[in-house]
């Protein structure tokens, strides 16, 4: 996916968004680390633009969460994580990510969150949807549906770390 | 989400700030700065080292490290083991071997460990496979009192490179002042040290540290001031003539904090000898900022213990 | 007693002035001729030395042999055996075992115990001031008699000047030597390792060189105040050999030892807290390492002595302030005197042999007994050197009950391959 495509993506997701949304006062947009934070922020322009729904935004980071760390090292760096002003309690939650694929991401992003608050609701957006998961989590609102052959991988682009937007399929052994 | 960003490796044990590279200081500052936030949650604990056990093996009372390590032992979601030995009773040479076999059997993930002789932490470091911890050995250092340092240092003075920090006191027998030598020097900052020579270690300047005989030189010169504790036994054993004259030579007073020409930070490990080292009217006023150094310490403490628990160096593959 | 022919060679004594291949016989105990091709008649046991050194019996006259109270890490026996695997055929034996030997009795157990073990001679010193607690004198002149060859408070300086000096002018009456560890404690102040900036760096309280060069001084100038016999142990600093030269310039009846580890190591060898390298005095700097050498090159310091200081494992498997000072010494010290200044060129062997046999014999007057000498008549021990074996310190190898040595896994060269004791071969080792 090129830059338009991907843009043409985030508006379709921000429409979706703000339908599931219907009802709730305000939004929480929060992205995981690091290129879903920055996904966050192109949704919630989006969704500013197209609708007149009040947004928060804040990013997550699940290093701490994961469940696959306590074999391998050296250690990732950990990102900040930041929750809008009043918590997330009895708010509507979108958790937004780049790229689903095990699930293994999400599942470590809602126990963050729990440890936070109770959402009112909470919802997943994504912008690539590979298939493949390995626990039983499914993205209420995704961009593009991909398949990806043996080894392969989704990488997604943004501006602020990669210098440009993009979806790329890198083959095995790539 | 290909390529993750790593931090450095620390290798299996922290013993001392001497062996650490910039890049591994800095990755334990950065990291003690995004941890800063979980002690602010609703939920004061993240799951990284749930079912794992840390053992806090403290041959030296010390109550305020030791509850800062166990703040952040639990903070990480680890279970904690406290062991205090008062070592009068016990010879100190035959507790540690043997205290690292028994750990070593016990199947303990990670050790912390204060003890009276310098030396001890590299000695257990090298007898038993869980992660070492050095939380105070002997006259040699205090790696997470020097690391919270820099941290309260880079929060209020901004990047550490070309700073002058004085550190003021009994350096001869501070493990302190030696892990701040170590990692204010391998982060750039000019360092030096001021207090009378008989407290002073020999050699010091071998160390690339100017010795400021005067405490209002040392003053004037510094941008950040880390006052260390005198104790008692000092005097009595003839390092200093008596407590009053080391307050009224040496001290940090609110007239001479005043008198320097800029602002200067004021740092202190604790516990404060209020009106020997330092005033209370310093200790408690604008230029102090002891308090967010124990904020700090737990902070530094959850860095370390995330940078330090796993097993060998492996490549990261994050899964989506 | 059997005849035994030591034949071609190269015989070093300086006693003599003789550095040449020779046959030296020994009968009954004692040397009978040393001489070019002596004959071997019947019942005459025949070593063929041919490519060797043959010496004096070696003497070291500063060992801890730990009995009685410290069996564990040594005993007379165990501390002989190594001895004479380190082609020693004497030693002298300090006094600050647990109990101190201040007493005549305790100086004959010595004695007996040594003799049983029929090994090395074992000479014992006795303690200056009883329990070494440096508050009167022992009686000085009961221990002679009972076979003490000095008197010594080793471990421990005798803090008090003035009894200092009553020492050295009573044990003058005997012609007894006092031989002293200079220490002025209130400067070494509780230290494990030398001052400087590994000390700093590590954390560890230093000891100056101060605190040997004040007693060094201070001795010395009782010793020419009351012309009494000193011997000045374990030389560590440059100021205590430079001292030393300028008084043996003025006539002060002094003699003084420079051990192996002396000088060959430096305080770097402590980095990281090697327990191995913890010893009072503590390795100094390379300046005072070198002053060391020049010192035993000179003569300024007579006497190579090891200070063999045997510890149990446990012991010095601690943190660093809280292990025992000392390193076991008797089965490296030639290999140690050998490559560190033969080999360099900075004495030969000759003077070697002065240092380890003949000098050593002198300054505690074992000469009288006829050590140190294969003049005809003198007793009958000889040491038998490769000085062109190489090996490697294996401390899992020796003799000694103890293992604490930082030398492990250097490479040496000159090894004992034969000691010989009152004409009887007490040790043989590996043939290169």
């Amino acid at each position: 996916m090129d830059a338009p495509a991907v843009e043409q993506a985030v508006s379709r997701i921000a429409d979706e968004v703000v339908r599931l949304a219907a009802g709730a006062t305000e939004l929480v947009l929060l992205g995981i680390h690091r290129r879903g934070v920055q996904l966050a922020a192109l949704l919630a322009a989006q969704i500013r633009e197209r609708s007149g729904l009040a947004l928060a935004t804040g990013s997550l980071d699940i290093t701490l969460y994961r469940d696959d760390l306590m074999v391998v090292g050296p250690r990732p760096v950990v990102g900040q994580t930041r929750l809008p002003a009043g918590g997330i309690d009895g708010r509507t939650v979108c958790i937004v990510d780049d790229v689903l694929y095990t699930g293994r991401t999400v599942r470590a992003a809602l126990d963050e969150l729990a440890d936070f608050g109770r959402p009112r609701r909470t919802l997943l957006a994504v912008l690539v949807d590979r298939g493949g998961r390995e626990l039983p989590i499914q993205a209420d609102v995704v961009g593009e549906r991909v398949e990806v052959p043996e080894g392969g991988r989704v990488e997604v682009r943004v501006p602020e770390i990669d210098g440009s937007l993009g979806v790329d399929l890198v083959e095995a052994g790539g | 989400m290909a390529q993750e960003l790593v931090n450095p490796t620390l290798g299996k044990d922290l013993v001392g700030l001497e062996e650490l590279t910039r890049e591994q200081i800095t990755a334990i500052l950065d990291t003690a700065e995004t941890f800063k936030e979980i002690s602010e949650r609703p939920v004061r604990k993240v799951p990284f080292l749930r079912g794992r056990t840390v053992v806090n093996a403290f041959f030296e009372n010390s109550t305020r490290t030791r509850v800062s390590f166990e703040f952040a032992e639990k903070r990480m979601g680890a279970d904690t083991v406290s062991i205090s030995t008062s070592g009068s009773s016990v010879q100190k040479g035959e507790t540690l071997v043997d205290t690292a076999r028994n750990l070593e059997a016990m199947r303990i993930d990670m050790v912390v460990i204060r003890h009276a002789s310098s030396g001890s932490a590299k000695f257990l470091a090298d007898r038993i496979e869980s992660h070492v911890i050095n939380a105070g050995d002997g006259k040699h250092e205090h790696p997470t009192q020097g690391l919270l340092d820099l941290l309260t240092i880079r929060d209020h003075r901004g990047p550490i490179e070309g700073l002058k920090v004085c550190i003021c006191g009994d350096v001869l027998h501070s493990r302190v002042a030696r892990s701040n030598i170590h990692g204010l020097k391998r982060l750039g900052a000019q360092v030096a040290v001021c207090g009378p020579l008989t407290l002073m270690p020999p050699d010091v300047a071998d160390l690339g540290v100017h010795w400021f005989r005067r405490i209002e030189e040392a003053i004037e010169w510094a941008d950040v001031l880390n006052v260390l504790r005198l104790q008692l036994e000092r005097m009595k054993a003839g390092f200093i003539p008596s407590l009053r004259e080391y307050n009224r030579i040496f001290g940090v007073t609110r007239a001479r904090v005043e008198a320097a020409p800029r602002d200067v930070l004021i740092l202190h490990p604790g516990p404060m000898n209020r009106g020997v080292e330092i005033d209370s009217d310093v200790a408690d006023g604008p230029h102090s900022v002891i308090l967010q150094q124990v904020t700090n310490g737990v902070a530094v403490r959850m860095a370390v213990l995330y940078l330090l628990a796993g097993g060998p160096a492996q490549d990261v593959e994050a899964a989506a | 007693m059997s005849r035994v022919l030591i034949r071609g060679g190269r015989v070093v004594d300086p006693s003599q002035e003789i550095d040449a291949v020779l046959d030296v016989l020994l009968d009954g105990g004692r040397v009978a001729r040393v001489g070019e091709n002596v004959e071997a008649s019947d019942g005459t046991d025949v070593i063929d030395a041919s490519g060797l050194v043959v010496t004096p019996g070696l003497i070291d006259v500063h060992v801890h042999l730990r009995e009685p109270g410290g069996e564990h890490k040594e005993t007379i026996a165990s501390g002989a055996r190594a001895a004479v695997a380190g082609g020693f055929t004497a030693v002298v034996a300090m006094p600050n075992t647990d109990p101190p030997i201040d007493s005549p009795a305790s100086v004959g157990f010595v004695r007996a115990r040594g003799a049983a073990a029929g090994l090395a001679r074992v000479y014992p010193s006795g303690c200056i001031t009883p329990g070494q607690k440096g508050e009167q004198l022992t009686e000085i002149g009961e221990l002679l008699a009972a076979g003490a060859v000095c008197i010594t408070d080793d471990g421990r300086p005798v803090m008090n000047a003035g009894l200092m000096r009553m020492a050295l002018e009573y044990a003058q009456s005997f012609d007894l030597p006092v031989a002293v560890h200079a220490e002025e404690l209130t400067l070494s102040r509780g230290g494990t390792m030398n001052e400087g900036i590994i000390a700093t760096r590590l954390g560890l309280t230093g000891i100056p060189n101060a605190a040997e060069d004040v007693m060094i001084a201070r001795d010395l100038l009782l010793a020419g105040l009351t012309g009494g016999r000193l011997h000045i142990q374990h030389v560590a600093t440059r100021g205590g050999v430079e001292m030393i030269r300028a008084a043996k310039e003025r006539g002060v009846r002094v003699t003084a030892e420079g051990s192996p580890h002396h000088f060959t190591l430096t305080d770097e060898a402590v980095e990281w807290y090697n327990t191995n390298a913890k010893m009072n005095p503590p390795l100094r700097s390379a300046a005072d390492r070198d002053a060391v050498r020049a010192g035993v090159a000179d003569g300024t310091l007579d006497v190579i002595a090891t200070d063999h200081a045997p510890h149990h494992y446990d012991e010095k498997e601690q943190a660093f302030e809280d292990a025992p000072n000392g390193i076991v010494g008797l089965e490296t010290a030639v290999g140690l005197a050998f490559t560190e200044l033969v080999a360099t060129g900075l004495i030969d062997l000759g003077t070697m042999v002065e240092r380890m046999s003949c000098a050593p014999a002198r300054a505690m007057s074992l000469d009288r007994f006829g050590l140190g000498s294969l003049r005809e008549g003198s007793v009958g021990d000889v040491t038998i050197l490769d000085p062109l074996a190489e090996w490697t310190v294996d401390a899992s190898t020796f003799q000694s009950l103890s293992r604490n040595t930082p030398f492990g896994g250097r490479r040496l060269r000159c090894r004992a391959v034969r000691t010989i004791v009152g004409g009887r071969t007490v040790w043989e080792g590996a043939a290169r």
